[in-house]
């Protein structure tokens, strides 16, 4: 089949690639884009491993069609530290021990992002409810929780993005 | 995924000649969240894949005083209980749109998709029965409209022809004095298939039960409408011995099969528990001091 070039914007960036129309958005950020921070569990929309924010939405990438970006704009999870900053997020998996063997965490940070994006202070249970479609099978979940509480700490303490590691915590 | 080509129409025309063209190997696409997992499993192999998400009928979202809501079939869930004005109309349909999958889910799913995909157990179906929802179908000559009631057939089949598709869903405005529920049973909180569900849309006078409409979902090869039990609560104050004998109506009208996901018996049970409650939601929703949904 022959391939259609699309284009997008991904990380803020204007991108383009040839992509068939059989090919998943999950399939061409990873194989096509090489951005191989999005994780493939089930391809059935029960894992999360493959979430991205596409125009402002959560969704599971496994269930997009690439030539359905045409003009949208997709934030992955490479889209979330500057550089080599990590943001509140980040920072707050990492103090909290919210990972063990990580397969899972792209997708949690990405939901978390589009959760902490909607609602800066948001309740255990709702934080629990907007974070069900992610999978983990090694943590537990409570320590995602609980980062993910942190960091909406963090963060209304007006660290913006850019902050730098362990400001204003206590160790 | 085998190979297919890929239509992104913008009017419903161009949907329809697609349609001309292509026959029974065409296949609509909304959230893809039924169509995407069945193509990668290879039960579904269209060779054309139209989406239907530039059409902007397809995307509507209105509410109109005098003929209530127009639903576009390709209108994420997301968009539905986002809608102060929808959600405070028709609880009951937001009820089942926010109880669909996760977030991930939510934010492509439709309800014209879960109503095309024909699964006995789609959460939303009941509750745009209950709410007298009609479907409109948009074929090459006309267009028509079914009782979404009426529209799905058997398990995975619907009335739709191989030429026609889903424009939306119009669901009547309530009068003041209606309210709707939608109730399902899961062994799990989130993320899980519907073992029964129930939608209830009630117009009230008081205390006193003036009109009910009640469906089922999970307990039939489709979704099955409680007409006895609804006649039933015309005109009867929704007192604790009418709500036990309305919700044995109910489930007497189930027509369940036991699966590894819960026995005949036990679905039964639940479609009297869950009717019983969906009534009671749905009288409090009424209550003058009632706040949120
Ligand atoms: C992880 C997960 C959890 C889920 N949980 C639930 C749940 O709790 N409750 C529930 O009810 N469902 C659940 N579902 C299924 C639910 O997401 C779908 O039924 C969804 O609502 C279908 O809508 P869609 O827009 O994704 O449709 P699509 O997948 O795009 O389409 C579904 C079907 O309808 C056809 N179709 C779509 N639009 C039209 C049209 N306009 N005209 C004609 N045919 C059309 C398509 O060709 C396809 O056959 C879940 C799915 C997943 C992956
Ligand atoms: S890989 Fe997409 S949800 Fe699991
Ligand atoms: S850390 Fe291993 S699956 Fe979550």
């Amino acid at each position: 089949m022959a391939k259609t070039r699309i284009e997008a914007t991904i990380n803020g960036e204007p991108v383009e690639f040839l992509c068939e129309p059989r090919q998943s958005l999950l399939e061409v950020l990873r194989d096509v884009l090489n951005l191989t921070g999005t994780k493939e569990g089930c391809l059935t929309g029960d894992c999360g491993a493959c979430s991205v924010i596409l125009n402002g939405r959560l969704v599971c990438s496994c269930l997009v069609l690439g030539l359905e970006v045409a003009g949208a704009t997709v934030e992955t999870v490479e889209g979330l530290a500057a550089g080599t900053e990590l943001v509140p997020l980040q920072q707050a998996f990492l103090q909290q021990a919210a990972l063990q063997c990580g397969i899972c965490t792209p997708g949690f940070l990405v939901a978390a992002k589009a959760l902490l994006d909607s609602n800066p202070n948001p309740s255990e249970t709702e934080i629990r409810y907007a974070l069900a479609g992610n999978l983990c099978r090694c943590t537990g979940y409570d320590k995602i929780v609980r980062a993910v509480m942190d960091a909406a700490a963090l963060m209304r303490q007006g660290q913006g993005r850019a902050s730098s590691p362990m400001q204003g915590r206590e160790a | 995924m085998h190979e297919f080509s890929y239509h992104a129409p913008t009017s419903v025309n161009e949907a329809i000649n697609l349609l001309a063209t292509h026959g029974a190997k065409a296949r609509l696409l909304c959230g893809g969240t039924d169509l995407i997992i069945q193509m990668r499993a290879g039960t579904q192999q269209p060779s054309c894949v139209i989406d239907a998400k530039r059409i902007s009928d397809l995307r509507r979202l209105s509410l109109d005083p005098a003929t209530g809501l127009f639903l576009g079939a390709a209108v994420p869930c997301v968009e539905i209980y986002q809608n102060e004005a929808v959600a405070s109309r028709y609880p009951g349909l937001v009820d089942a749109a926010k109880l669909i999958g996760s977030v991930q889910i939510r934010d492509r799913a439709s309800v014209g998709g879960n109503l095309a995909n024909g699964s006995p157990a789609a959460d939303s179906v009941p509750a745009l029965i209950a709410l007298g929802a009609v479907a409109r179908i948009a074929g090459p000559d006309r267009e028509r409209t079914v009782p979404v009631e009426k529209f799905v057939v058997a398990p995975g089949r619907t009335v739709l022809k191989a030429d026609e598709l889903l424009v939306g869903m119009q669901i009547p405005l309530p009068p003041a004095n209606a309210s709707s529920a939608y109730l399902r049973f899961t062994p799990r909180n989130e993320m899980d298939i519907a073992v029964v569900g129930v939608g209830v849309a009630v117009k009230m006078s008081g205390e006193g039960c003036l009109e009910a409409q009640i469906a089922l979902g999970a307990v039939g090869p489709t979704q099955i409408v409680a007409k006895e039990a609804a006649t039933y609560l015309a005109g009867k104050r929704l007192d604790e011995a009418t709500l036990e004998h309305a919700g044995r109506l109910a489930a007497q009208a189930a027509t369940p099969i036991d699966d590894t996901r819960g026995t005949a018996e036990f679905r039964r049970h639940i479609v009297s528990v869950l009717t019983r409650r969906a009534l009671l939601a749905t009288a409090a929703r009424l209550r003058p001091n009632h706040s949120g949904n």
